[in-house]
């Protein structure tokens, strides 16, 4: 009898289970590191999209099991955020890919499925059920205890009831149990909050841990940047499977129409120049290319000089957050921040913020230290493959800006775009494209600059409080031996010169940067 | 001061020694890096008034740690020779004649009466031949007038037993000589002392080392002088004769030999370019050395018995070199 070989069609949940790594769920450590991201992004995310000054509350409290290893915790957050209208809350939070991620954006995440990971990852490991409640503003706060079908890619509901909202909250509050080693991630997951007060300084972060200690992060301002808008997708970044959902969609009925209408930054002289050039009529209809047709236009388009894409849609943090983030959490002797302007690779805009302080919190000693943040996210792991460690470690000659390795100095690099260029799906690295790399060293160069300045001006002092200290020391020596040595009694006094002394070396000084 | 730095010591054809030339340096109170030395050498200079006014002595050590007691430490005692050394630059004197004298190792023999002039002694008279194991050139003998002298040359002699062998050989009799130990490397008193000797007792003086480059220059320093001190002068004995050990001694006397180290020939090639090596009997010397490849120390002709070397070798120099 003939083998039959079984071909099964699985759900998107069950895909993600059967996949966790890729999420980064690879264990209970990475697991509870990544479920607490995903759930603060989320929340972050739920306050920015209308401006809202985040107010965050995490809680983690043990259940049962192990400490010291991997055992049951309680996971629980809520936001001040817009809220999730009540109809979709169940599909929100039980179906994997449902979300408002797949649109071309500036966002924190765009698996579309971290917090769903996290439950699910919760509910396979405990086989608990997850309680979403949120209200969007009006009189009533729903409730639902749920979990996923992981087979259909569905919610079940087990409960469902409202609560008054006399107070007319918005926000959401999710709860679950999840299995994780919270002693072997709580360092890291330290970090992660910390690291995300400098990069959001405009939120309040509370968090209580699992032995009841309270780690409290305050916003030190409620200015916000600007909520990224949505855009059409730049030619330059098309791929043909793109392009073949985009002509399913379209309305259009010729290629010009087609071309205006979807692309970013594409009118009707350029769409019409543009396919002069790869021989497409103009007046075409695109549901009626061929394959052949497609493929010669998505490789016309990446070789096509379109606009640059416009960086409208990109939510950087700005100057003076990033300065207002970094001093809040590490308050440098120090800090220069620095906006590049907006920039582009494969069609995608990006633009990169980088920031240098030194002193204050910053440890001495080990190098720089290197602070990485996407799109506000900060990133912990693999510091060594990414472009900005790659920059700071062998592009930039610190001697030249009179940066030591001993000295207590942090470098912070924020990339945002509609698409950061991982390498990896972890998303946990950023790869070393050129023109990334060019914005980053060139930002860098410039925070750098000012740095020096400061250095400078330090070594300046140090070296003057040096000098003052060698002639307090000598001087009055001088003037007791040479007079014992020319059989005098009455010794000089050398006060007035030890007052010349700073005068002649702030002169020196002078002399010496003119030299530089 | 003069500078002493390298290329300010040149080497004086009239004097037959190393000078300094026509470079100064400027020690400033007003200048970071000059303040603590010239700190240093004012106190230097308080610090020995002190001593000759007082009539006292001391030694380069001794300076090293009596600045101690004025916050003044130096970091080494080779800081502070430093200082002593800027000091006799500056003043134009060597450090004996502000009574500060190195550790004392080198040591005189024979029939020469001296008479003191260090305070508490004076007029006092001894002659050097009255004590067997030699006396110390230390500060009192330097400052010693010179009596009455039966002697009619000097012999020095790198080795401490050579020295003893030789009093016990009676060659300052046999042979009516002062003996001086250098014990190794002059000090500048002896150095000193064997001028005066030679200048004003017209004695001639002859010099024995080790056939080797080290003892070599042993014997040139007494005759040439040091390049470390340029500064000074009065120290060398231009006239004083090189007798051996030679290195084609080491052949002609079929001396028990060892061969030369690298550092040896390193050496030997250093010396060859030196302008004091400039003598028909040095090029021809150092040329023997590095063909035999060979060195030998004084104390090898006692493969001969150890009266060889004061009754064949001695006499036969002698007559060689006078």
């Amino acid at each position: 009898m003939a083998l039959q070989e079984v071909f099964q069609e699985i759900s998107a949940a069950d895909f993600f289970y059967r996949n966790r790594d890729i999420a980064g769920f690879t264990n209970p450590t990475r697991a509870i590191y990544s479920t607490i991201r995903e759930l603060v992004e989320n929340s972050l995310d739920a306050c920015e999209t209308k401006q809202i000054p985040p107010e965050i509350y995490l809680r983690i409290s043990h259940e049962s099991g192990a400490t010291d290893g991997p055992g049951v915790y309680r996971v629980r957050i809520e936001d001040n955020g817009i809220g999730i209208p009540h109809d979709i809350i169940p599909s929100a939070f039980g179906q994997v890919l449902f979300g408002s991620k797949y649109k071309l954006r500036q966002t924190r995440g765009t698996f579309g499925l971290g917090g769903k990971m996290a439950i699910l990852y919760g509910q396979i490991t405990t086989h608990g059920t997850a309680t979403i409640m949120s209200s969007t503003g009006p009189t009533k706060i729903h409730q639902y205890d749920l979990i996923i079908d992981i087979q259909k890619n569905k919610p079940t509901v087990l409960k469902h009831k409202t609560h008054p909202n006399e107070n007319r909250w918005h926000g959401a509050i999710i709860e679950f149990s999840t299995e994780a080693d919270y002693t072997r991630a709580m360092s890291k997951i330290l970090d992660y909050l910390m690291e995300t007060a400098i990069v959001a300084p405009y939120a309040t972060l509370t968090y209580v841990d699992p032995r009841g200690r309270l780690y409290r992060f305050d916003r030190v301002t409620t200015q916000m940047p600007k909520p990224p808008e949505e855009t059409l997708p730049h030619p330059h970044g098309v791929d043909v499977e793109t392009l073949k959902r985009l002509i399913e969609l379209t309305n259009e009925r010729t290629l010009v129409g087609f071309m205006r209408t979807h692309f970013h930054r594409v009118g009707r002289t350029i769409a019409t120049s543009f396919l002069q050039q790869v021989n497409l009529p103009t007046r075409k209809n695109p549901k009626k290319l061929t394959p052949e047709e497609i493929v010669t236009l998505v490789n016309g388009m990446k070789n096509y000089k379109f606009l640059a894409p416009d960086a409208s849609c990109l939510s950087p943090l700005g100057e003076e957050l990033l300065e207002a983030g970094i001093k809040k959490e590490l308050s440098p002797e120090f800090i220069a921040v620095y906006q590049r302007k907006p920039s582009a690779y494969a069609g995608f805009p990006f633009i990169v913020e980088v920031g240098i302080a030194y002193g204050g919190q910053i440890e001495a000693g080990g190098g720089i230290k290197l602070f990485r943040f996407a799109n506000k996210i900060p990133l912990l792991f693999d510091e060594a493959s990414d472009v900005s460690w790659k920059v700071v470690n062998t592009q930039v000659d610190w001697r030249h800006y009179k940066v030591t390795s001993d000295m207590p100095i942090a470098v912070f690099v924020h990339i945002c775009s509609t698409k950061v260029p991982y390498k990896t799906v972890g998303k946990e690295f950023i790869a070393d494209r050129p023109d990334v790399e060019r914005e980053i060293l060139n930002a860098l160069r410039e925070v750098a600059r000012r740095l020096s300045l400061f250095l400078s001006k330090k070594i300046h002092i140090a070296h003057d409080k040096h000098r003052l200290d060698v002639f307090q020391k000598y001087l009055p020596k001088i003037a007791l031996f040479s007079t014992k040595l020319a059989g005098k009694s009455k010794q000089p006094d050398v006060s007035p010169l030890l007052k010349s002394v700073l005068r002649y070396e702030s002169e020196e000084s002078e002399e010496d940067i003119e030299d530089a | 001061m003069p500078s002493r730095s390298i290329n300010n010591i040149h080497y004086d054809l009239q004097t037959r020694q190393y000078i300094l030339g026509d470079h100064y340096v400027r020690r400033s109170a007003r200048n970071i890096r000059h303040v603590r030395p010239l700190t240093q050498l004012v106190w230097t200079g308080s610090f020995v008034d002190q001593l000759t006014s007082e009539g006292k002595t001391s030694t380069l050590r001794d300076v090293f740690y009596s600045a101690q007691a004025y916050e003044m430490s130096f970091a080494d005692q080779a800081e502070s020779d430093d200082i002593i050394t800027d000091l006799e630059t500056v003043i134009g004197h060597s450090r004996e004649d502000f009574n500060v004298f190195p550790e004392e190792r080198s040591a005189i023999f024979g029939d020469l009466t001296i008479q003191y002039t260090v305070r508490g002694y004076e007029g006092k008279q001894l002659n050097l031949a009255s004590h067997p194991d030699g006396m110390m050139i230390g500060p009192a003998l330097t400052n010693a007038e010179f009596a009455d002298c039966n002697a009619d040359k000097i012999i020095a002699i790198e080795k401490g037993g050579l020295f003893t062998r030789f009093i016990e050989e009676r060659v300052h009799e046999k042979y009516k000589a002062i003996l001086i130990h250098t014990a190794g490397q002059a000090p500048r008193a002896t150095r000193s002392l064997i001028r005066r000797m030679s200048r004003e007792l017209k004695l001639p003086c002859y010099i024995f080392c080790d056939a080797d480059p080290w003892g070599m220059h042993i014997a040139n320093v007494i005759i040439s002088g040091s390049a470390n001190a340029a500064h000074l002068r009065d120290l060398n004995t231009p006239d004083a004769k090189w007798c051996g050990v030679w290195a084609s001694d080491i052949v002609d006397y079929k001396l028990p030999s060892d061969p030369l180290t690298d550092l040896d020939i390193k050496r030997l090639y250093e010396l060859d370019k030196d302008p004091r090596y400039d003598g028909k009997l040095w090029k021809k010397e150092i040329a023997s050395f590095l063909k035999n490849k060979r060195k030998a120390e004084q104390e090898a002709f006692s493969r001969y018995g150890l009266a060889y070397i004061v009754d064949k070798y001695l006499p036969a120099k002698l007559k060689e070199m006078s």
